[in-house]
């Protein structure tokens, strides 16, 4: 689904993701689409690939132990779940059998965060970059918009190891601008030697662009870095901005415990870089009750206006 | 029933007897392994010497000089605790000198308690139960988009069917039809805490794979003709994967663990070494005698 409203065009990047994809396996005979009855590929046309498009069911501990195998059997496994299912459910199997191995396994997670919306506590999944991030050999990716997942994908052919993909539900706006993606580069989409801001994901790289903005108007300039990658993080763009403003800010929609924000303050502290960082994310608590994606992010403090607080926090130093 | 696949070369197959032999010597490596300083799983490991001493002397297309040959068959020892069962064999097949056996349990070792693919032959690291029926599912997937006729063969062990996912597995290799795909379960009706039927019955087995869509055959676990016609003549229905239920004995060959609860794991003293030792041998000469 594509739509414009207005100037902004919006897409969903888990179908961008399924349309990039059909069109790489017609011209890369390893790889293959294992479904677990996600309903994401109903009426696809896989043409001369269709056998490689394999439907195991609902079982998802199954799907990841036989990615593995297929991989080592020289395939490369794109493997489709819910984020919840991924990174909860079937963690065992993604640590043993595709982490371990180090196997060429692409684990395309959709509905991360709290894009199920009304679906509920059970299909949220706001741990999973604190999982994935925390499995060695594993790279963790959250595009920003749909352009970017299409990019990261195609990308990922030529990556060594397991990849993690985090994507969302419904159609979010396309970012246009900071120029090419590049996996494990943090994209630069804002300069200024206020604030840095770092953010992944659809929805909070969005609210850090806004802020950013808002923060503008005031006078405030913020850098603001895109890290798709999460791991391995970027951390000479993030040093490098950190080092350069009078603090950070990180802004993701996941619990706060072993996220972007953990991720950040292991590369400030490593580095021995004492600087201001305050982590916009989801408190320590589930998020309950019915509301849609935006709704809920509220509802949970990740908001324009809870990164724009933060920023201003730390430029006054309080 | 179809007999599909020739084993290799029929000139160098071992005889009956052969295999007994390197049965034997297996259970004593896995007895010098277990009077190590760490001991080790002797039970489970025992109960399968004969049926991976079968497949790697007689059924496996693998070559020990060329261990990661595209077109080798993969075994899968999915109950990982056999793990000195598995070093036993491939040290005899020469995967490995078998005198690195020695080194077992002792730091700086490739050999663990449970197998990873750092010892030479080992495919995939096992040991949590429940992994092997889903990576034997993409090992035969794989082979089928390939169309090659490579075959996996998925060791399990009986207590180790309480995990959910060998049934998440087996659904999905039915419903795949994977005939390339054979599942032998080490029915030695021991568990740690007791007999399978006691603590989690899983009988009527047989009926659950075959409502599966496996096709079944229960063997003597410890009778090598047997073992060699049940798994050398795989798939035994085309278009469906098999299981081969092989009847054994936890502690085979050392009377006085054979069938306990206790023979899980066992560190063997020097003297328990040698009565362990001295049971083999007179086991194996009454085989001989038989």
């Amino acid at each position: 689904m594509t739509a414009v409203t207005g100037q902004v065009v919006s897409r969903a990047s888990r179908e961008a993701y399924r349309d990039r994809l059909v069109t790489l396996m017609a011209r890369d005979e390893r790889v293959v689409c294992l479904d677990s009855d996600t309903g994401l590929f109903t009426g696809v046309d896989f043409g001369q690939a269709a056998r490689r498009y394999l439907n195991l069911g609902i079982s998802e501990q199954n799907l990841m132990g036989s990615a593995a195998g297929l991989a080592r059997g020289g395939r490369m496994p794109f493997v489709n779940t819910m984020a919840a299912f991924a990174s909860s459910r079937a963690v065992e199997a993604v640590k043993i059998d595709i982490a371990l191995n180090r196997v060429p396994v692409r684990i395309v997670a959709t509905h991360g965060g709290l894009s199920a919306g009304h679906l509920g506590p059970t299909h949220h999944c706001l741990e999973d970059l604190a999982v994935m991030r925390a499995l060695p050999n594993m790279t963790v990716v959250v595009p920003a918009d749909a352009s970017a997942t299409e990019e990261l994908i195609a990308q990922s052919l030529d990556h060594d190891g397991p990849v993690y993909f985090r994507l969302g539900r419904h159609a979010t706006a396309e970012l246009g601008r900071g120029g090419p993606v590049e996996l494990g580069r943090a994209q630069r989409l804002a300069e200024g030697d206020d604030v840095t801001v770092v953010a992944c994901g659809t929805e909070p790289v969005r609210f850090a662009l806004e802020a950013a903005d808002e923060l503008a108007a005031e006078g405030v300039r913020a850098t603001v870095l895109n890290t798709h990658t999460v791991k391995p993080l970027d951390a000479e763009a993030v040093l490098d901005a950190a080092s350069t403003t009078r603090g950070v800010v990180t802004v993701e929609e996941a619990w706060r415990a072993g996220g972007l924000g953990s991720a950040v303050l292991e590369v400030l502290a490593d580095a021995g870089l004492a600087v201001p960082v305050t982590r916009v994310g989801v408190a320590d608590r589930f998020v309950s009750g019915t509301g849609k994606h935006l709704g809920l992010l509220a509802r949970a403090g990740v908001t324009t206006a809870a990164v724009a607080d933060a920023a201003r926090a730390v430029v006054s130093g309080r | 029933m179809t007999d599909t696949l020739t084993p290799p070369d029929l000139l160098t197959r071992p005889t009956s007897d052969q295999l007994r032999e390197h049965a034997h010597h297996v259970r004593e490596l896995i007895v010098h392994m277990c009077s190590n300083g760490e001991g080790g799983h002797i039970g489970g490991s025992l109960s399968l010497a004969d049926i991976l001493v079968t497949l790697y002397f007689d059924v496996l297309r693998v070559d020990p000089a060329d261990p990661a040959d595209p077109d080798r068959d993969v075994l899968l020892l999915s109950k990982g605790h056999g793990g000195i069962g598995l070093y036993a064999v491939l040290g005899a097949r020469g995967f490995f000198p078998e005198d690195d056996l020695a080194g077992y349990g002792t730091p700086g070792s490739a050999l663990s308690a449970h197998p990873t693919p750092a010892v030479p032959g080992v495919e995939m690291p096992t040991g949590s139960l429940g992994h092997g029926l889903p990576l034997g599912v993409g090992f035969a997937l794989a082979a089928r988009l390939d169309d090659a006729p490579r075959r996996c063969f998925v060791v399990l062990g009986d207590g180790e069917l309480q995990e959910g996912s060998v049934w998440e597995a087996a659904l999905s290799a039915g419903a795949q039809g994977l005939d390339g795909l054979v599942a032998v379960v080490d029915r030695n009706r021991l568990q740690i805490t007791g007999g399978t039927e006691d603590v989690v019955a899983l009988e009527p087995l047989a009926d659950k794979w075959r409502s599966f869509g496996w096709a079944v055959r229960e063997v003597d676990g410890h009778d090598v003709d047997a073992l060699r016609s049940a798994l050398g003549t795989t798939p035994h229905e085309p278009g469906r994967p098999t299981v081969v239920i092989a009847d054994t004995v936890k502690g085979k060959g050392l009377p006085f663990i054979e069938g306990q609860v206790r023979s899980h794991y066992a560190r063997l003293g020097e003297a328990q070494k040698k009565r362990a030792l001295s049971a083999l041998r007179r086991g194996r000469q009454a085989e001989v005698r038989s």
